[in-house]
């Protein structure tokens, strides 16, 4: 028996009744991908063959009773996440055939988890962009209105949760890149605090701002995949070597006595009004759960987090994307005669429109005579916006905004004009420039698309945002929508 | 900041994009357009603002130097486009 959209921690239960085997669930989410990929086109790798393979091992765990929660649990990784021996592609012409011959440390904890990989998931490329649209294959579409965007970069893996091809999702945020999607798709999804998942395995796009995290459909799902994902790790130096607690501790719906602040400065200029309306009717909700709301907090440095950030991202890119040069792995051109000439095609033709818009704009900030009116200038705004955040949570346990300004928009709406793309994320970036743990939420729907709310939290205070995010659940019935495709 | 085709030829030089005229054309737009709106960052006084590298700052990171496996040669071989026995294979550097 399948239950529709069970949750990890439903499925869970009937694995371990033996309700249900792994092999049974595995078998109707490749089906259900097989009904529902040809519309969404979050997957660009199914691995059916290897998922069927985990599930038969994750029922002998079932049965040896050697289990934990996510044990024969289908899961899409995003494809920016190294995964032995599957293609790993970023979504781009350059990896379209890389095979890694490592694991990434989340998805080694997957394995030993016992978890089943059905896939890998849609991307813009290497994670560049917030509609998905810039992945090299195929744009994904919104499981909620198939003629709009799922939101980016891991618009696959948020459209995955969303149409019942995974119970779960790995996608990683450099800028908003879970939250934006989730919010667009109304499922739940977590940025961590940088440094508390291991970023090695991760294919790098801004160092400095990238993190793992999950997609899942409730946050009890997201404390138990955080359980499993977090930690130390010696082959990333950025990991911070603190003790992992037991997240599913914090579900408690009781907010007596948390002090929670809505920052004025993230209901930007161009906000829908149905997006504000909805953010202010969940900030009642958890007043009336007991919250203690300042809706007067000021952080008058958030208009310059778009620009720092834009210049930030792009930096590190380029250096990282200097790589690609057809020489170890990857695209290589092989029509060229000198070498320098095979990295011009290889690059040329292995990078899409905005991976080579970023790429151009980093070089320009770094390059000699406007690295210190440029670069040196957006980390030293980044300081400020740390430090404005480190003000506000001596006051707050926690801050409320919108995910995004906006419900999801048409495919093709922005994809000419960079600059408003880039502003469908300004409520999420600062979180990234300050190194912060946030999550999104499902907070409610205009016209039939979905509403996202951000809670935003100190370092390593993931607790408290799924407490806070797991009392509104529990008042509300947002996360039980299921989109019909 | 309105952008040269000079300049953005010169970046375009260093990053190996192998950049058509036309690319050259809408980036020198594109990119003018989006550097015009981050001098909104020049309004900030950040004399005395040291900058962020990394906003959880670690410092000395070291763990112990031991003997472990790593990847074996044809694995670590095995996505090179081009090879020669044990070797990645490139094109001529110096004619």
């Amino acid at each position: 028996m399948i239950v529709n959209h069970p949750t990890i921690h439903e499925a869970h239960r009937l694995l371990l009744k033996r309700e249900l085997s792994s092999t049974e669930l595995t078998r109707a989410i490749l089906e259900r991908i097989n009904q529902v990929e040809p519309k969404v086109h979050a997957l660009v790798t199914i691995t059916d063959e290897l998922a069927l393979k985990q599930a038969r091992e994750a029922d002998r765990l079932l049965a040896s009773g050697e289990t934990s929660p996510l044990t024969g649990i289908p899961v899409a990784v995003k494809d920016n996440i190294c995964t032995r021996g599957t293609r790993t592609t970023c979504s781009s012409r350059m990896l379209e055939n890389f095979v890694p011959p490592y694991d990434a440390t989340v998805a080694e904890k997957l394995n030993d988890a016992g978890a089943v990989i059905i896939g890998k998931a849609n991307m813009d490329e290497f994670a560049m962009g917030s509609s998905t649209e810039h992945s090299a294959f195929f744009p994904t579409r919104n499981p909620w209105d198939l003629s709009r965007v799922p939101g980016g970069s891991s618009g696959g893996p948020a459209t995955a949760v969303a149409s019942g091809e995974a119970l779960y999702a790995l996608g990683s945020d450099t800028g908003g890149s879970i939250r934006q999607p989730a919010g667009f798709c109304s499922v739940v999804g977590l940025k961590p605090t940088y440094g508390r998942v291991s970023r090695y395995g991760l294919v790098a796009f801004a160092s400095s701002l990238d993190q793992i995290g999950p997609l899942t459909q409730d946050v009890t799902d997201c404390a138990l995949v955080l359980n499993a994902i977090a930690g130390y790790d010696s082959r990333d130096s950025t990991s911070v070597p603190y003790p992992v607690p037991d997240y599913t501790q914090s579900l408690k719906a009781d907010l007596s006595g948390l002090r929670v602040g809505v920052p004025g400065d993230y209901f930007v200029k161009g906000m829908q009004t149905e997006v504000e309306a909805a953010i202010q009717a969940a900030i009642n909700k958890l007043e009336e759960l007991g919250a203690e709301v300042d809706r007067e907090v000021s952080l008058p440095h958030t208009p310059y987090a778009l620009a720092a950030y834009y210049i930030i991202a792009p930096s590190e890119a380029s250096a990282n994307l200097a790589r690609y040069d057809g020489v170890k792995y990857g695209f290589s051109s092989q029509d060229a005669g000198s070498m320098f000439e095979a990295m011009e095609k290889t690059r040329q033709f292995g990078f899409g429109d905005e991976v080579k818009r970023r790429i151009m704009l980093g070089t320009y900030a770094l390059s000699a005579g406007y690295y210190d009116a440029y670069y040196l200038k957006a980390q030293k705004v980044r300081t400020l916006i740390r430090q404005e955040f480190d003000r506000a949570f001596e006051r707050f346990d926690a801050l409320i905004t919108p995910t995004s300004p906006t419900v999801p928009f048409k495919i093709g709406e922005k994809i000419d004009d960079p600059l408003q793309m880039y502003l469908s994320d300004v409520c999420t970036l600062p979180v990234n420039i300050a190194g912060l743990p946030a999550i999104s939420i499902p907070a409610g729907f205009a016209g039939g698309l979905p509403i996202g709310m951000q809670i935003i939290s100190k370092p390593f205070a993931e607790e408290t945002i799924l407490k806070i995010a797991y009392a509104y659940e529990q008042a509300t019935e947002w996360h039980k929508r299921r989109a019909e495709i | 900041m309105k952008l040269s085709r000079q300049e953005v030829l010169h970046i375009a030089l260093l990053t190996h994009l192998g950049l058509s005229e036309d690319e050259v054309d809408r980036l020198s737009e594109q990119l003018s357009n989006i550097l015009e709106n981050f001098e909104i960052l020049q309004q900030l006084d950040t004399s005395n603002i040291p900058p962020t590298t990394q906003a959880i700052a670690l410092q000395n990171v070291v763990r112990d130097d031991e003997v472990a496996p790593s990847l074996p040669q044809q694995q670590v071989l095995s996505n090179a486009p081009r090879r020669d026995g044990e070797y990645f294979r490139v094109k001529a550097v110096l004619e």
